[in-house]
């Protein structure tokens, strides 16, 4: 007597298997999707913008031409507007990440700023906008400035540059804070010469991430009103601005499909910028990521 | 000289101590200051936006906003205010994201964590990464200068501002949050786990979907809800790609406008101080922030209420 059917456990597995097979393929087909749509957008950019992309781009302002347009008081916008946000977001947030790991007591209070930094970083960069335009631009009347456009991001990116700097902070080792106490050092002296120096790869590596999401972000700074077109660079703080994204949604929002040329030309600009940034950052990982 | 040259000693010590005493008294309070500013900046936007749709209401009344099927707020003889028009947009794009993103993510997801090896999945996600950093501006021009063309091959009539083509571009944007966020949820399904049901002669596919997909469920589910946020609150791409024109449809092929997009619309436009048309974005905000906060704490419930610990 035969208790187990050959034939048809076979059919049944060989169905199986092949169930495996064909499913596999379609998952892969799926991961391969999103690379393929960035291949796609990175071909497109590139021939449609590099017709348009010489010395004179860089040199020349805005202009009703599609062959005169240039992105230089966007370029010197997004770079005042980072000078703003690099040094505010960085100060605040390594501040927060070092109370919170070093100094917070494990209490309510501890855990509502987590909870509250966590759901600042789901609200929409919309909103921020909306918060930059009542409270920046109105009430503290700074105006269309560099000041209250770079104040807004620094709040955007904030809560990305806690969360990186506390998993930082938090990877130091707790021998060496120990080691620090045991020769006599305070809280603040063992913070300052040994947590926070080798946390600050770390800190770097969240930081310019954060700074390049504040460089590419559009809508918070339409909303406190960086000026579509600009002729002038910013002179100071309290100067009006405009940065590359928004010089960028101007041109792609124009009718004539030169100008989307132009725009794909300012994208080429705007993405080479934030890979520079990247780079930077990886490098800094890369090059620190062994010590410890 | 012995006994002066330890009262030196002593004079130093006792000097650097003072100062550091007062140091470290100081510090902790700068810091506290620091991480305050997280919580002034939530107060400041509940407060931004619930003091401005205060005004906004008392110009317009609450039941016409609610109730009302038309935003016309630019008819200056008669304007609608009925948030409905917006709300529907909104979801129409959210929609159409999710038909792309959540099978496109969690297709990626699964290859990522169940099928491929090391070396496939180093090359795959930093080029993921890559995608997910691209400004939402720029996809904006892809889906207005590239999408909607294709689509207009292949629907004739498709006009230039349509709710597809944004619709399938913020899809594209957070297929990586997906795809990341539930290959982390699965990779922490123990392997002892993935063992036994192979052992028991499951195959890597029934494995994936019979097993680990349950285990990471919640991981999962917490990571789509979180993605739904993000598509509603997604500003460049609908308000370049997606048109200016409120309308209650389910229409895809239609010319819409979401909440977002209004309140860029707004901001454009030259629309003054103290106008009710500039009051009326801090209501639309208000109930955009409404929307992305439920969202993402349906997600921390989620994530915390249903998680599997092994």
């Amino acid at each position: 007597m035969q208790l187990v059917d050959q034939a048809k456990v076979k059919s049944r597995m060989q169905t199986r298997l092949k169930q495996n097979k064909v499913l596999k393929g379609v998952f892969f087909g799926t991961t391969i999707f999103a690379l393929v749509v960035l291949v796609i957008l990175l071909y497109r950019i590139l021939t449609q913008g590099i017709g348009y992309l010489d010395l004179q781009f860089f040199q020349n302002f805005a202009s009703r031409f599609p062959e005169k347009a240039g992105i230089k008081a966007a370029f010197f916008g997004s770079l005042w507007l980072m000078a703003v946000i690099a040094p505010v977001s960085l100060i605040i947030g390594v501040g927060t990440a070092i109370y919170l790991e070093e100094y917070a007591k494990k209490n309510r209070f501890t855990t509502f700023i987590q909870i509250n930094i966590s759901n600042l970083a789901g609200v929409p960069s919309i909103v921020f906008g909306l918060l930059g335009l009542t409270v920046f631009v109105r009430m503290l009347e700074m105006g269309r400035s560099v000041l209250a456009g770079g104040l807004t991001m620094s709040l955007l990116i904030l809560p990305i540059i806690v969360v990186a700097a506390q998993e930082a902070v938090r990877s130091v080792p707790k021998e060496l804070r120990e080691a620090s106490y045991a020769m006599g050092a305070t809280k603040w002296q063992t913070i300052k010469k040994v947590v926070l120096p080798a946390a600050i790869p770390g800190i770097l590596t969240g930081g310019i991430l954060a700074l390049s999401r504040a460089i590419g972000e559009t809508a918070p700074l339409l909303m406190i009103g960086a000026l579509t077109f600009v002729a002038y660079l910013p002179e100071n703080l309290l100067s009006g601005f405009t940065v590359m994204p928004i010089q960028i949604f101007n041109w792609t929002s124009r009718p004539q499909t030169e100008f989307h040329d132009v725009a794909a030309a300012g994208i080429i600009v705007l993405l080479a910028m934030l890979l520079i940034m990247n780079s930077i950052a990886v490098l800094i990982r890369n090059k620190f990521s062994k010590r410890l | 000289m012995q006994g002066s040259i330890r009262q030196m000693i002593k004079d130093k010590k006792e000097k650097q101590q003072s100062r550091s005493k007062i140091v470290e008294k100081i510090v902790p309070g700068i810091l506290l200051i620091c991480a305050i500013i997280s919580v002034l900046t939530t107060l400041g936007i509940v407060f931004t936006l619930i003091v401005e749709t205060i005004t906004f209401f008392s110009q317009v009344s609450v039941i016409e906003y609610f109730t009302s099927k038309d935003w016309y707020p630019f008819f200056e003889s008669d304007p609608d205010y009925g948030i409905w028009p917006l709300i529907s947009g909104t979801l129409l794009i959210t929609g159409i994201a999710m038909l792309v993103a959540v099978p496109f993510g969690l297709g990626a997801a699964i290859y990522l964590s169940e099928y491929a090896t090391d070396r496939v999945r180093r090359i795959i996600k930093p080029i993921l990464e890559v995608l997910a950093g691209i400004p939402t501006i720029v996809y904006g021009f892809f889906a207005l200068t590239f999408v909607t063309p294709v689509l207009q091959n292949v629907i004739p009539s498709l006009p230039v501002f349509n709710a597809l083509s944004p619709g399938i571009v913020v899809g594209i944007m957070i297929i990586p949050m997906i795809a990341s966020l539930s290959e982390d949820a699965m990779s922490s399904v123990p392997n002892a786990i993935r063992e036994g049901a192979l052992g028991l002669g499951a195959t890597r596919f029934e494995v994936a979907v019979k097993v680990v997909l349950p285990a990471a469920l919640s991981g999962i589910i917490a990571s789509v809800v979180l993605a739904i946020s993000r598509a509603i609150g997604e500003t460049m791409i609908v308000t370049v790609a997606g048109g200016a024109t409120p309308k209650l449809t389910l229409d895809v092929t239609e010319s819409i406008q979401t909440m977002t997009s209004y309140i860029v619309q707004v901001s454009l436009g030259d629309a003054g101080f103290g106008t009710t048309i500039y009051y009326s974005i801090y209501a639309v905000g208000m109930t955009l922030f409404l929307f992305t906060l439920i969202m993402n704490l349906v997600a921390q419930y989620i994530s915390r209420r249903f998680r599997e610990e092994y």
